[in-house]
């Protein structure tokens, strides 16, 4: 089955990020198509590449990495709520005169409509926030 | 028939009580992450649940369960346990989800 996933919460602030990530893994281990997995409000900062935490603590931004590498996932990142929160591909940067980016590897940065083709396109939409 | 999902403790929000007042029969409700502490024997939920279990199923997310400290012995009877694989099932075997944030 064709299935949407919408995280809404940040890594490491309560568990919708680890939940997200289980259930899309299990899903896709099940045989599942992932539609596409779209970050929004606080739930884009899981595309950041700076996050540095301890080395016996999971790593939540690129474990979506690897399994969008595994399973050539399209994680997809809310445009306007990456800009205020100060995530940015190297488009947006430029764009916007900054002089770094600093978004993780398979992760995209788009508009609200990906959310909305992913609500339509999949058969079951499940959100995962605060 | 839709999957509800509970994924906050009732004893911080309404979320819970909210879900189980508009629930309707048939549904199946998931509760998960800080939800599994409504499915404690011994608290204000458990009329509660109990009485929704006459129209629907309520499962819990056992790995969230256990990773609180708590066993199934706790549990509320009827309520049903599922790991990851069963979340999936679940919301594949549903015509919609409904996420109670």
């Amino acid at each position: 089955m064709k299935l949407g996933i919408m995280v809404s919460e940040g890594p490491y602030q309560h568990q919708a990020s680890d939940s997200a990530y289980n259930f899309t893994k299990a899903a896709l281990e099940k045989g599942h198509e992932i539609f596409r997995v779209f970050f929004y409000h606080d739930g884009v900062n899981n595309a950041t590449r700076l996050t540095v935490p301890p080395q016996d603590d999971r790593n939540i931004v690129n474990r979506w990495s690897e399994l969008a590498k595994q399973y050539n996932l399209d994680l997809v990142v809310c445009i306007a709520a990456a800009q205020r929160r100060g995530l940015l591909d190297e488009n947006e940067a430029k764009r916007n005169g900054k002089d770094a980016n600093n978004i993780a590897d398979g992760f995209r940065i788009s508009g609200l409509g990906q959310l909305i083709e992913a609500g339509i396109q999949s058969e079951r939409l499940v959100v995962f926030g605060d | 028939m839709t999957l509800h999902t509970v994924n906050k403790s009732p004893f911080e929000t309404n979320s819970l009580e909210t879900c189980l007042r508009l629930v309707r029969s048939g549904h199946n409700v998931l509760l998960f992450e800080d939800g599994v502490y409504g499915a404690s024997k011994g608290t204000r939920f458990e009329n509660m649940l109990t009485e929704a279990m006459q129209n629907c199923k309520v499962y819990i997310l056992l790995p969230d369960f256990e990773a609180r400290g708590m066993q199934t012995d706790s549990l509320i009877s009827g309520i049903e346990t599922v790991d990851y694989t069963g979340f999936v099932d679940l919301v594949t075997a549903s015509e919609r989800v409904q996420s109670w944030l």
